[in-house]
C-alpha cells in the first residue's frame, strides 16, 4: 500500500501547554483510519494539522512525498467534514454542495452532473433546493460529507462527525460512511472519543492521550493486545491487576499462579495484568481459581455486570448468569483471556471498578463532548 | 390588541396576553396612536375636514401660493433624497471596512476601536454639529491648518459638502455597529471550511463573509438613511441654511404652526422610506438567497 500522509516527529503547544508531543504516522491509501482518545488528547490538532489550520511547532507533515507545513488549506488536496457541519446558511443544499466546483469555474453542466451524483450518493437528491436551516441534523452531515467529498480529494478528514446525531442515526451513519469510503477509495481520517465507533468503523485505530500516541492497530489488535493500561482501559472495560511474570506462559496474580499465551518477559517482570470482564466464567466458590463476595450486580440488557471483591480489588465481570448480592462465588479465567502488559506510566491508575459507576460515567460523558468541542 | 391570535391553548394564550399587556399598551400609546395621528392630521385641513390638498400641494410649487419660500417641495426632497443618499453610500464604503477590520483584529483592540466609535455617540448632537462649524468655517481650523503648511484656504462651509460630513459624521458609527455585531457572530468555521473547500482569502470574503453580512448592512442602511433624510439641524448650521432640506421645510411649517401641512409632509416621507426598505430587503434578500 501506498503511504499518503506521514506525520515526522510532530510537537505542538499552545500557550506554552503541550498538546502534540512527538507524534509519528503513517497514513495508508483507501484506509479508515481513526484517532481515538479522550478530550485534551491531540487528535483533533492532529487532524487540523493534516487540514492546514495549524503548522507544527517540530516534525513535518508529508503528504504524497511532499512536505506540506506551510502550505495553506485551500492549497491541500484534502477536505474536511467539520464537527458542526459549517455548512453555508445563505446557500441551499446544492450550492453548498457546488461551492467548490464553483471555486474551480467548472463549467455548469458538469457541476449540475457532479452535484446530482453526490446527492444521490448521501441520498438526498430530493432535498437540492432546500434551505440549510430546514435540514436535520442527519441531513445537514450528509450534505457536509457530499461537499467535502465532491472536489474528490486524496483524504477526508472527518472531526467527530457524529457526535450530534442520536445513537441510532449515529449507527446507520457509521455503517454508511464506511460503505462510502469502500465506494469511493478515499482516505478517511476520522475523529472520536467513542471506542465503539472507532472499532466497528476502521481499519486502522490510533489511540492518543495527552498528546501521545499510545497505541496503532487494527481493532482488534488495539482490543486483545492493549499496549499500556491506558489503552486496555480506554478501549472496552478492562481489569487490570499487578502481576509478577514467572516464566513463559505462567503468571502470577491476585495471589495465584495462571496459566497464559504470553511469552517474551523475563521470569520476575513486573507486568500490568489485562483480564476482559466477558473473558471471566462464573463458578461454584469451590471450583473456582479466584474466590470473592458480589458487591453489586447491574441489568444491562443483554448481560449483566457484576461487580466482585477479591481480596480487596474489585473485578467487573460481565455474564448472563444471574448471581445475588452478597454472594460467594469463583471466577474461572482460561489462559487465552489473560494479557499480559509491560507496566507503564499509565500502571495503576486504571483497572479496578473500586469507585465504579455507572450514573458517573454519564453525567461525564456529555462535559467531555462539550470541551471537545472548544478545544 | 391583537397578540397571541395563534392556535395555543387557551390558558397559556391569556398568560402571554397578560406579560404582553405593558408592553403593548406602550406600544399603542407610543408608536401607533402618533402615527394615526400623523396621518389623520396629514389628510384634514384646520377645520379637521378630510381633504388632499396637504398631499397635492406638496408636489406642486409653493413659490406662487404664499410667497414665503421660493423652492418647490419636491426640490427639496430631491435634494434631501441626494443628501442622505451620498452620505449613506459613504458611510457604508467607511463603515464596512471598518467593521471588517475590527472583527479580524485582537479582543482588546476590539474593545478599543469598539469604545472610540462610541464616544462621539455620548456627545449631544448639538455639540458635535457646532463643532464642525468650528472646523470647516472660513477662518475655522480646518483652513487655518491649510495655510499653515502653505496651501490655499478652501470654502466648504455652507456647501453641500460640509452638509454631507456632517452627516456622515453623525451617522457612521449607526453602520458600523450593526455590520461589526453580525460579523463579530459569524461562526469562524465557516471561514475555515471555505478555505478548507479551496477558497482564498479574497475568495472566502467574497463567497461567504459579505453574503453572510449583509443582514448587517441592510439595518446600517436603513439607520443611517432614514434620519439622514430627515435632518435638519445638520443642514442650517453646516449649510448656512442654504440647503433647506425635507427636514427643515417639515420643522418650518410646524414652527409656523401649520401641523396639517407638516404632517402630510412627514407622512408622504414615511411612505417613501417604507418603500426603500421594501426595495432594499427584497434586494438583499435575493443577494442573501445566492440561488442560482
Amino acid at each position: 500500500m501506498e503511504k499518503i500522509i506521514e506525520l515526522k516527529g510532530i510537537s505542538k503547544s499552545f500557550d506554552g501547554e503541550k498538546v502534540l508531543d512527538n507524534i509519528n504516522l503513517d497514513i495508508y491509501d483507501n484506509e479508515f483510519l481513526t484517532l481515538l482518545g479522550p478530550s485534551g488528547c491531540g487528535k483533533t490538532t492532529t487532524l487540523r494539522m493534516i487540514g492546514g489550520f495549524v503548522q507544527p511547532d517540530e516534525g513535518d507533515v508529508i503528504f504524497m512525498g511532499e512536505k506540506i507545513n506551510n502550505v495553506p488549506p485551500h492549497k491541500r488536496n484534502v477536505n474536511t467534514v467539520f464537527q458542526k457541519y459549517a455548512l453555508f446558511p445563505h446557500l441551499n443544499v446544492f450550492e453548498n454542495v457546488a461551492f467548490p466546483l464553483r471555486e474551480r469555474k467548472v463549467p455548469k453542466a458538469e457541476i449540475n452532473e457532479k452535484v446530482n451524483e453526490m446527492l444521490q450518493l448521501v441520498k438526498l437528491p430530493q432535498l437540492a433546493t432546500r434551505r440549510i436551516n430546514e435540514l436535520s441534523g442527519g441531513q445537514q452531515q450528509r450534505v457536509a460529507i457530499a461537499r467535502a467529498l465532491i472536489g474528490r480529494p486524496k483524504v477526508l478528514l472527518l472531526d467527530e462527525p457524529l457526535g450530534a446525531l442520536d445513537l441510532k442515526l449515529r449507527k446507520d451513519m457509521q455503517q454508511e460512511l464506511k460503505k462510502i469510503q469502500k465506494a469511493t477509495g478515499i482516505t478517511f481520517i476520522f475523529v472520536t472519543h467513542d471506542q465503539e465507533e472507532a472499532l466497528t468503523m476502521s481499519d486502522t485505530v490510533v489511540v492518543m492521550s495527552e498528546g501521545r500516541i499510545q497505541q496503532i492497530g487494527s481493532p482488534t489488535d488495539v482490543y486483545n493486545e492493549p499496549k499500556n493500561a491506558f489503552v486496555a482501559d480506554f478501549i472496552g472495560e478492562s481489569n487490570i491487576l499487578d502481576g509478577v511474570f514467572l516464566e513463559d506462559r505462567l503468571v502470577r496474580f491476585s495471589g495465584q499462579t495462571f496459566k497464559c499465551v504470553d511469552t517474551g518477559f523475563k521470569g520476575g517482570d513486573q507486568v500490568d495484568v489485562v483480564v476482559r470482564p466477558e473473558d471471566v466464567d462464573i463458578v461454584p466458590a469451590e471450583n473456582g481459581q479466584l474466590k470473592g463476595v458480589v458487591t453489586s450486580v447491574t441489568f444491562m440488557g443483554v448481560h449483566y455486570e457484576v461487580i466482585v471483591d477479591i481480596g480487596g480489588f474489585k473485578w467487573m465481570i460481565q455474564t448472563t448468569d444471574f448471581v445475588n448480592t452478597g454472594e460467594t462465588i469463583g471466577l474461572s479465567i482460561d489462559p487465552d483471556a489473560i494479557h499480559i502488559m509491560k507496566k507503564s506510566e499509565y500502571s495503576g491508575l486504571y483497572g479496578d471498578y473500586s469507585s465504579f459507576s455507572n450514573e458517573l460515567d454519564q453525567l461525564d460523558a456529555p462535559m467531555e463532548q462539550k470541551s471537545e468541542a472548544e478545544e | 390588541m391583537t397578540i397571541a391570535k395563534n392556535s395555543t391553548p387557551r390558558r397559556r394564550r391569556s398568560w402571554s396576553d397578560l406579560v404582553l399587556a405593558p408592553y403593548s399598551f406602550w406600544a399603542a400609546l407610543f408608536i401607533v396612536v402618533p402615527l394615526a395621528f400623523v396621518a389623520y392630521y396629514a389628510f384634514t385641513d384646520n377645520n379637521f375636514q378630510f381633504t388632499t390638498e396637504n398631499i397635492t400641494r406638496f408636489f406642486t410649487t409653493t413659490s406662487e401660493r404664499d410667497g414665503v419660500t421660493t423652492y418647490t417641495y419636491l426640490l427639496i426632497f430631491w435634494r434631501s433624497l441626494k443628501l442622505a443618499l451620498i452620505s449613506t453610500i459613504i458611510c457604508l464604503l467607511l463603515g464596512y471596512p471598518t467593521a471588517y477590520i475590527m472583527t479580524r483584529a485582537g479582543d482588546r483592540a476590539q474593545k478599543v476601536m469598539l469604545t472610540l466609535i462610541m464616544i462621539p455617540m455620548w456627545m449631544n448632537f448639538l455639540i458635535r454639529t457646532y463643532a464642525w462649524m468650528t472646523i470647516l468655517q472660513d477662518k475655522g481650523i480646518l483652513n487655518g491648518f491649510l495655510t499653515s503648511i502653505g496651501l490655499d484656504r478652501i470654502h466648504i462651509i455652507g456647501t453641500e459638502s460640509a452638509v454631507i460630513i456632517g452627516m456622515v459624521y453623525d451617522y457612521l458609527p449607526y453602520m458600523v455597529l450593526p455590520i461589526y455585531s453580525i460579523m463579530a457572530k459569524m461562526d469562524v468555521k465557516l471561514l475555515e471550511a471555505a478555505r478548507d473547500l479551496g477558497c482564498g482569502s479574497w475568495s472566502v470574503f467574497k463567497r461567504v463573509i459579505f453574503p453572510l453580512s449583509l443582514p448587517g448592512v441592510t439595518s446600517g442602511i436603513t439607520m443611517v438613511l432614514i434620519p439622514s433624510i430627515s435632518t435638519f439641524y445638520i443642514s442650517q448650521k453646516l449649510g448656512s441654511g442654504k440647503f433647506f432640506l425635507i427636514g427643515d421645510a417639515i420643522e418650518g411649517q410646524y414652527v409656523a404652526n401649520n401641523l396639517h401641512f407638516a404632517a402630510a409632509m412627514a407622512f408622504i416621507l414615511m411612505v417613501v422610506l417604507l418603500i426603500c426598505m421594501e426595495l432594499l430587503k427584497h434586494f438583499t434578500a435575493h443577494l442573501y438567497g445566492g440561488d442560482q
